[in-house]
């Protein structure tokens, strides 16, 4: 079966740090995938590598075959990947309304145009039907500096949706969020990527959330890739949980 | 091309504006005409506001479009009012073009110090120049159009019911511009740039289009200028002439494409009742506004930094 | 013979700029302010200077030694003052704010304290000229230079090891370089930012007035010097790197020497030249020579 994100060999060294070595991964059309690791285990260059905004030292990267690398943000944004960030990106002094629809205006021209008004009736109709599938729409015309952190994340993410990706890289979607709400706001976009049909993956600290929704995790360790396989195969590996979730220290613990 | 409610307006007041100019007293006319030349140059900075960029050099192409005006009719025997501006606004456009490709790499502080040390590069090169009248710089011929001259006394009036109809379009324009995906993308590149990257637009394309575009307008600015005053000098490219435009930019704010015509006639106004009445504190009154402006003006001024802000604190 | 003349012409104009140049990348280094209003300060202390010490010489008070004392010493004060009522009273309400709006705001306090001065010291020309000429004149290889111009190259360079030193060996210059870095961090470890600031404005204020006062004795105070010099003191600053002493130093050097060359050679491209170079760093290096890239954090 054919990949949709393919890496050979990334390297990626800042002087004398090693923040990837030799990682190989391989994403089937479809897929969602887990991403985890401590911090500095390379999660986070790892991404960044794959959607243009670090040059890896060596090795490929190929979407949908095609080598990504060297290609800007942008280009690659264009080719059908997307992402979403930690610490939500959005444009704080628009309305929420208006985040949206300059991502679909983005979306649909290059180049956009000098004349002819952005909020036209069919964007505005795409805009409202992404807030309707993620349950935001009461705050469709407040200004994004007055929405909620939780609800910013759902932007965030909406926003790299609404370009109709094939692949969407989610950077730890629940981080900032409380932990009443990590639920709730996973399930609503995970609902939404399955109605889109999306591949997926995402960066995650919390197992459970992790545990929740993959059908694949991938765990990185010091820039390598520990482990990749089923969540509960790569759970119960003993060296991911010494390194990652760190699960054994606390049953050790206990037990005394 | 259906016109929505706020063009009509527009379109509106530039028509009683016009008719106005039929009535009033000749030295109104021509401070009106004069404060709508301005008015084009502060366009043109508040263009590159939205964008989040500050510039205290738009003087270098309020001052070509002068001089193109200036040199065309003086060593080239043009008189055509409509030739004359589309030559000093393509001059303008040429020269953005090119200088637009370095002047997209910057933001910020290096921004508004590049386009500073272009303005004063121009300003130094005139001053220089003896053949342009050195800092006296030179008088502007008397202008045509399509063949027929306004009678004399009548130049003025003819130039001012031009120039609020050039306005009128302008405005219109803008504000299309300003409601398009090019200018919302502007808004955007303001407010978080690399969001705009990763929706797979090029910051650096849109404000290229941007900048030139501003050019363009404020060359126009410079035209019907010098076809006003009559006059052209190295002046107008001088920082301090760059700062007022800048001043009449905030003064207005970049909320609404008809603030800055209304800023500039206020502003004229209030300053030639200022110069008469208090020549050596002129500049005090502007820079105590300007700090009142900047201390208690909403949402107009705070958008345009708050954006920036967050950006240069993360 | 005309090579060395540039030299010459250029290193005193360079050490000149160094003086003008010194306060307003001091200031912007640490508050990452961008003082409009540095030429201002300058002017007030040429105004202060040649109207003081026109005074004491034209009635013939003293000993011609305490003349220059007393245009170093009025320089200084005049600084004091006015950096204390800018900083104080001002511009501590508006730090943290955007940097190109703290441009606006030194270009609002520049458009007042122009008329300010046009208030106190009226619209007619200074002349101070009896410390320069009291000093007379020497030959450096069969070329006739001013001993003021020569003693001006000499306080530069002391000036600026001077400031060198403190930022680089004494205990307050390292802390004064940590707040450089990070403002917030040094804030957490109890470093009083705020009077850091007051101290750094009014040492840069001061430095802007002793700039002027060291100037005024060679030429005639007129309003809207402020204004002429400014746009010279950032060409030299953005090219030396914003913050950086030693680049202020090479900026100076760079821009005097080319400016000697145009002046010498071809007249008529000197403004140009001038912002021609800043330009051209600029474009090669936008954080000009000395300047450090402050990383964006994602």
């Amino acid at each position: 079966m054919s990949c949709i994100l393919e890496t050979q060999g990334l390297c990626k060294a800042f002087g004398a740090v090693t923040a990837a070595k030799d990682v190989n991964v391989r994403i089937r059309p479809g897929e969602v995938v887990g991403v985890i690791g401590s911090n500095g285990a390379g999660k986070t260059t790892f991404i960044n590598m794959v959607t243009g905004y670090l040059k890896p030292s060596s090795g490929q990267v190929l979407f949908n075959g095609q080598s990504i690398i060297g290609r800007t943000p942008r280009a690659i944004t264009r080719l059908g990947m997307a992402r979403s960030f930690q610490v939500a990106q959005l444009f704080p002094q628009l309305s929420v309304m208006d985040n949206l629809l300059i991502a679909v205006a983005a979306a649909q021209n290059p180049f956009p145009s000098l004349l002819a008004p952005m909020r036209t009736a069919a964007r505005v109709a795409l805009a409202d039907a992404m807030l309707a599938q993620f349950d935001i729409a009461r705050w469709r015309d407040t200004q994004v500096t007055a929405v909620p952190q939780g609800v910013r994340k759902l932007i965030d993410i909406a926003m790299a949706l609404i370009g109709e990706p094939q692949m969407l890289l989610l950077d730890e979607p629940t981080s900032g969020v409380s932990a009443e709400e990590k639920t709730a706001l996973m399930d609503t976009v995970m609902r939404v990527v399955a109605e889109r049909r999306v591949t997926v993956l995402f960066v995650e600290h919390d197992m459970d959330v992790v545990r929740r929704y993959v059908s694949r995790i991938l765990a990185f360790y010091s820039g390598e890739v520990l482990a990749d396989g089923v969540p509960e195969q790569v759970l119960a590996n003993p060296r991911v949980q010494e390194f990652v979730t760190g699960s054994q220290k606390v049953h050790q613990r206990v037990a005394l | 091309m259906r016109l929505n409610r706020t063009e009509l307006i527009l379109l509106g007041v530039a028509l009683l504006l016009a008719a106005g100019g039929l009535i009033a007293p000749q030295w109104l006319v021509f401070l009106l005409t004069m404060a709508l030349a301005k008015s084009m140059v502060v366009q043109g900075v508040v263009m590159q506001m939205r964008a989040g960029l500050v510039t205290f050099g738009q003087g270098l192409y309020f001052c070509v479009g002068g001089y193109a005006v200036g040199m065309s009719g003086h060593f080239l025997d043009i008189s055509d009012l409509a030739l004359l501006l589309v030559i000093g606004v393509g001059a303008a456009v040429l020269l953005a073009m090119l200088l637009g490709l370095l002047m997209t790499r910057y933001r910020e502080i290096f921004f508004a110090m590049l386009s500073l040390a272009f303005s004063m590069i121009l300003y130094g090169v005139l001053v220089k120049s003896s053949a342009l009248g050195s800092t006296d710089g030179f008088n502007v011929k008397a202008w045509s159009l399509f063949g027929w001259s306004p009678a004399q006394g009548q130049a003025p009036l003819a130039l001012f019911i031009i120039i609020v109809g050039v306005c009128a379009v302008l405005a219109v324009l803008l504000h299309r511009y300003s409601r398009s995906s090019a200018g919302m993308m502007c808004e955007a590149i303001r407010e978080n740039e690399v969001r705009v990257e990763y929706l797979g637009q090029s910051p650096r394309w849109v404000l290229y289009m941007n900048y030139v575009a501003a050019a363009a307008v404020s060359a126009l600015g410079g035209g019907f200028m010098a076809l006003s005053a009559g006059h052209i000098d190295p002046e107008m490219a001088y920082w301090i002439t760059s700062g007022e435009f800048v001043f009449i930019a905030l003064l207005g704010g970049t909320a609404h494409v008809a603030a800055p015509f209304i800023a500039a006639i206020v502003f004229a106004v209030v300053r030639t009742y200022a110069i008469e009445l208090v020549p050596h504190s002129w500049q005090m009154i502007l820079g105590f506004t300007l700090l009142a402006i900047i201390v208690f003006l909403p949402k107009g001024l705070w958008s345009l930094f708050t954006g920036q802000a967050r950006r240069a604190k993360a | 013979m005309s090579l060395f003349a540039v030299l010459i012409d250029g290193t005193i104009y360079a050490s000149w700029l160094f003086l003008v140049a010194a306060g307003l990348t001091v200031i912007y280094g640490v508050m990452r302010i961008l003082n409009m209003a540095h030429g201002s300060f300058y002017a007030i202390g040429a105004y202060t200077a040649a109207s003081l010490v026109g005074w004491y010489f034209n009635n013939g008070i003293g000993p011609v030694w305490a003349g220059y004392l007393l245009m170093l010493g009025c320089a200084l004060v005049a600084g004091l003052i006015v950096g204390l009522i800018i900083e104080r009273g001002l511009l501590r309400f508006m730090y943290g704010r955007d940097e190109v709006l703290m441009v606006i705001i030194t270009y609002a306090l520049l458009l007042v304290l122009e008329d300010s001065m046009k208030m106190v010291w009226g619209v007619n020309p200074y002349f101070a000229y009896q410390p320069y000429a009291e000093m007379g004149r020497s030959a450096l290889a069969g070329l006739k230079v001013s001993n003021y111009d020569l003693m001006l190259v000499g306080v530069s360079v002391v000036l600026g090891l001077c400031l060198w030193l403190w930022l680089e060996r004494t205990h307050q210059g390292k802390v004064l370089r940590a707040v450089i870095h990070d403002r917030e961090v040094a804030m957490a470890m109890g470093v009083n930012v705020r009077r850091m600031f007051t101290l750094v404005f009014v040492l840069g204020t001061m430095l802007g007035t002793l700039a002027g006062a060291l100037t005024a004795p060679a030429i005639s105070v007129v309003p809207g010097m402020g204004v002429e010099i400014i746009v010279l003191a950032f060409a030299v600053v953005v090219v030396g790197g914003m913050g950086s002493i030693e680049g202020a130093a090479v900026g100076a050097l760079l821009v005097g020497l080319s400016r000697a060359a145009a002046v010498h050679y071809a007249p008529e491209f000197e403004l140009f030249v001038i912002y021609g170079v800043m330009a051209l760093v600029l474009a090669v290096r936008p954080q000009g020579l000395f300047g450090r890239v402050l990383a964006r954090k994602i």
